[in-house]
């Protein structure tokens, strides 16, 4: 089940590769790609039983001499972060239908670009993780030098850089945490680690713990490692921005809940105090930084720094002295992580429709644009509203209950960052009405509403977001199942 | 004692090479058509391998075999690079065909002293005392001169000047180095198969007198002798030649140098280090631990300033000679460990596939451009979408980004240094594959995001393709890059027992 995941999308790949000799046909096959991916990850949420623990393991020997094994496996925290990209995938294949220029190897590169992020969530052992983490590097690099745009060559390299340099830290963190290991109980195998707490236990958990927190600190982003996502999230490609925010931020997200809180919820509780304050930065700076953006893109991507300042408060809400812990903080970060990444995925996709019909992001050139595009200022006016948190949207769950967490931990950082959401308030708010309302600028008449191909890509992410919205429990019973072994380091 | 048959037995994938040398010059000498010799050569190749192989499987049952009187060793160790040499042998010969056109009327010739260089380089892996080690390193070097300043152009005779000198010094310097080792222990052998013979490793101890590597004359006698390896290995500060002789030089010699020469250089390195200096092994770790992580830097930082493609794979493979040097001093446990060894083996091996088809895809390209220039890639994505990404592949190997050997052949050198507490090492070593993610990362976008070159006259820039002898060598390179990259458990077990061989 968890390899043909894999697999899919890459199979996906090369048939585009042999196929795809006309747009037409690599889009079709692309598009029949992600839907199969999405039917295959809805059929893992459903068949997952989150009283199960982990499920779907498969495991061989890969490498034997070194004790690195194929291992695959999910539990409640990886299941909906399989379906995130499953939806995801979906999404970026319908926002791409436009793209004009080497069709084929674009959708080639996004279906590798989709594997290797399934990978990601699906490796229980470190070294195969650590293999798709990197693997999602090159189709990225790729994706936004090639079909993005500005300074898209300086992005791409900036993306590379960063992500590669986090991810050194990463490598040599495992292979220390792998040899601090006693005698006899080396493995990579994250279940048994996570299992048996050895890892916390090692000689040196805290610069093993703190290569992790580097690693994860890059991708996800916490400030002050934050400074390529803006770039890259503004050349590139729409499909690859929604990818981008949508799923491998969210790979930072993982590894921290995964990684960094499972296996060593010692260090993390020390650290805690250090992440609320890098959380109130990452919220606030976030918040202040978009107001001063007059790049729409710009905007959303520096709005993703400043929601994902949420998922690393609702992680050091374990830092908390007093009163029973209850995961709530938790829950609401891997909670965040899945709605983030459908809200962001979803303005981006907004604003890759408006982009690609007035050929222009600067926001002050816009304004009653609702008149020309009716549809798409519904959709971007629903996204602005689940990203500040409105009640029915699934953003006011992830954030109600990372507050519910971290005010028991750190009251003053949470009511710091609720300042956040005020601001989020207003700059979402403040975008819509500058670009979507206001009297109709007549240079703007000619701009169609969306096709049928672009009500698919926001219908497909507008849909869960209401849905979660309405009904949290569907994501986070999954998602306590997932947590409740963490959880249990930490003594809650 | 005279010459056995035994003796020649166990020198026979050597002797199968210096015949096959002499047969291919003789050819020549009758034949017209000049493929034909490359044709045989390629073929000839066979002998030697069965040899090896036959061999190996002989020594893997049976324990090595000494020949002539104790001066060479046959085990799996050096089997190995006998077995690595010929199959680098087979592939360059294969994609040079169009490049040894050049040359003509002297293809042969050309051949030939190819052939007789790595003659000198399998002998240098087997070599077990200092003369041996000497003779074959010479023996290895000099055609190397000749054909470094094959191209006949000022570039190319200057490169072989340059070689000539500094291999001559650096020779100068090793045997000098050979020198104060015999003095000290009064005797020249690495290794012995009966315990009674002494061996440098025996002898030391008796001589010791409390300083580093024991006395004064190991300690001088050690330093020159790394110094003069150094040259071979590309080690910072005897890298200099490196990039001038990569750029001066055809372009087959230079993989050659890269993959088969540097592969040598390590096994003699390993094999005196392990053996006849392994009771120093805390001494020289920290030492080669030291020179690991200056070679890399220096390489992969002034890589960064390059505009020459073959200059920048001259940096590269200093940067990558660092790597391996993370390996070589990665002796865990006084020397019982062979996870060091082992990682340098593998990496040589995936190493030689990763390089090999970069030299290759960058042969094909200025086989017809002509130009070898960076930016002279340009476009190259859409000129010949499969050589760019042949290179584009090799290029991502050598950085390290899986499914490729390059990140496996990481993976077990960065191991290997913090199984024996280098864990820095291993990050200085992960830091530098981050430095050199640009500059290969940056030729990759000159092939697929610049536009070709304006050519004389309308049109498009041509494409280009290649000869399917290259193709095909091509092909088995790239797909050891991928296979090894997913699979690479096998090779780990063939390198175990070759480093076996070395640490038991």
């Amino acid at each position: 089940m968890l390899t043909a995941i894999i697999v899919v999308p890459l199979a996906g790949a090369a048939l585009v590769l042999a196929l795809g000799r006309t747009a037409a046909l690599a889009r079709a096959i692309a598009l029949s790609v992600v839907l199969v991916e999405l039917a295959l990850t809805g059929a893992l949420f459903a068949a997952y039983d989150p009283a199960g623990g982990y499920s779907f393991i498969e495991r061989a020997d890969w490498i034997p001499a070194l004790g690195v094994q194929y291992l695959l496996g999910v539990d409640g925290l990886s299941v909906p972060m399989v379906l995130l990209n499953g939806i995801l995938g979906v999404a970026a294949v319908l926002s791409s239908w436009t793209v004009k220029e080497r069709v084929r190897e674009f959708f080639l590169w996004l279906l590798v670009l989709q594997a290797a992020v399934m990978g990601v969530f699906v490796s229980m052992d470190l070294i195969l993780f650590f293999v798709f983490w990197e693997l999602e590097l090159l189709p990225m690099f790729l994706l936004i030098s090639m079909w993005g745009t500005g300074r898209r060559e300086y992005s791409a390299m900036k993306f590379l850089v960063f992500t590669f340099l986090g991810s050194a830290f990463m490598f040599a963190a495992i292979l220390v945490l792998y040899f601090s290991l006693p005698d006899g109980e080396r493995t990579f195998d994250m279940m048994a680690l996570a299992g048996n707490g050895l890892a916390g236990a090692i000689a040196p958990a805290a610069l093993v713990f703190g290569g992790f927190l580097i690693a994860f600190a890059v991708k996800l982003p916490i400030f002050p490692l934050h400074t390529w996502l803006p770039d890259a999230h503004t050349d590139a490609p729409t499909a690859v921005s929604v990818m981008l925010a949508g799923v491998l931020l969210k790979m930072g997200g993982y590894g921290l809940l995964r990684i960094n809180a499972g296996l060593f919820p010692g260090e993390l509780v020390s650290a805690a105090p250090l992440l609320a304050v890098l959380a109130v930065v990452n919220v606030l700076y976030g918040a202040v930084v978009v107001m001063r953006q007059t790049d729409l893109k710009r905007m959303v991507a520096y709005s993703s720094v400043s929601h994902m300042g949420f998922v690393v408060l609702g992680l050091a809400s374990v830092g908390a002295t007093t009163g029973q812990l209850s995961g709530v903080g938790l829950n609401g970060a891997a909670l965040q992580l899945f709605t983030h990444g459908i809200i962001t995925g979803l303005l981006f996709v907004v604003v890759g429709l408006i982009y690609e019909r007035a050929h222009t992001r600067h926001i002050p050139d816009m304004g009653g644009m609702a008149k020309q595009m009716p549809v798409i200022a519904v959709a971007f006016l629903l996204a602005g509203f689940g990203a500040l948190g409105l009640p029915g949207t699934a953003g006011f769950p992830a954030e109600i209950m990372v507050f519910l967490g971290g005010f028991t931990a750190y009251a003053w950082a949470a009511a710091l960052s609720a300042f956040g959401i005020v601001l989020a308030a207003g700059y979402m708010l403040w975008a819509a009405q500058r670009t979507m309302f206001g009297p109709r600028i007549e240079r703007w008449d000619g701009l169609r509403d969306a096709t049928a191909v672009d009500m698919g890509a926001i219908g497909v992410l507008l849909v869960p977001m209401l849905v979660i919205g309405v009904y949290p429990r569907l994501l986070t019973d999954v998602f306590d199942a997932g947590l409740a072994p963490i959880l249990r380091g930490f003594g809650g | 004692m005279g010459l056995t048959l035994r003796d020649l037995m166990l020198v026979s994938p050597e002797l199968a090479l210096v015949v096959l040398a002499l047969a291919i010059v003789l050819l020549d000498l009758v034949l017209e058509r000049k493929r034909f010799v490359l044709a045989v050569g390629v073929a000839g190749l066979g002998v030697p391998l069965a040899a090896a192989l036959g061999l190996w499987a002989v020594v893997a049952d049976g324990g090595a075999e000494m020949a002539f009187h104790g001066a060479l060793i046959v085990d799996t160790f050096a089997l190995y690079f006998k077995l690595l040499i010929v199959g680098i042998l087979g592939l360059l010969l294969l994609a040079s065909a169009d490049h040894i056109e050049r040359f003509r009327p002297h293809q042969a010739e050309f051949v030939a002293l190819v052939l007789l260089s790595a003659a000198g380089l399998m002998l240098l892996a087997g070599a077990a005392d200092l003369i041996a080690v000497f003779v074959s390193l010479e023996l290895a070097s000099l055609p190397v001169v000749a054909l470094v300043a094959f191209g006949k152009n000022d570039r190319s005779i200057e490169a072989g000047i340059k070689y000539l000198v500094l291999s001559g010094v650096s020779a100068a310097v090793l045997l000098y180095g050979f020198a104060f080792l015999y003095g000290a222990t009064g005797t020249v052998r690495l290794v012995a198969l009966d315990p009674a013979l002494p061996t440098i490793a025996t002898m030391l101890p008796a001589v010791a007198d409390g300083r580093p590597f024991g006395s004064t004359a190991v300690l001088v006698g050690v330093v020159l002798a790394t110094a003069g390896f150094g040259f071979k290995l590309s080690m910072v500060p005897f890298q200099m030649w490196t990039p001038d002789v990569y750029e001066g030089a055809p372009t087959p010699v230079a993989a050659f140098l890269a993959t088969a020469s540097k592969a040598a250089a390590f096994a003699i390195v390993l094999r005196l280090f392990y053996t006849a200096l392994g009771g120093a092994s805390a001494e020289w770790s920290i030492m080669f631990a030291v020179l690991a992580a200056v070679t890399m830097s220096v390489g992969n930082v002034v890589a960064i300033a390059q505009s020459n493609v073959k200059r920048l794979l001259g940096y590269s493979a200093i940067a990558q000679a660092g790597y391996m040097l993370i390996g070589v001093a990665a002796v865990a446990g006084g020397g019982g460990d062979p996870l060091g060894v082992q990682s340098v083996l593998f990496y040589l091996g995936g190493y030689a596939a990763m390089n090999l088809a970069a030299f290759f895809a960058v042969i094909a390209i200025t086989n017809v451009t002509g130009d070898d220039r960076i930016e002279a890639l340009a476009g190259m994505g859409r000129r010949s979408p499969l050589l760019a990404l042949i290179l584009a592949f090799a290029l991502i190997s050598l950085i390290g980004i899986p499914p490729t050997v390059g990140f496996m052949g990481k993976l077990f050198l960065f191991n290997a240094a913090v199984s024996a507490d280098l864990a820095w090492l291993a990050v200085f070593g992960v830091v530098n594959s981050v430095v050199s993610a640009y500059y290969y990362m940056g030729i990759v976008r000159t092939m697929y995001m610049r536009e070709p070159p304006e050519l004389d006259g309308p049109g498009e820039p041509g494409r280009i393709g290649a000869p399917v002898a290259a193709w095909l060598a091509m092909g088995v390179a790239t797909a050891g890059v991928a296979v090894l990259g997913v699979w690479p458990a096998w090779l780990l077990d063939v390198a175990g027992s070759a480093a076996g061989a070395l640490v038991p």
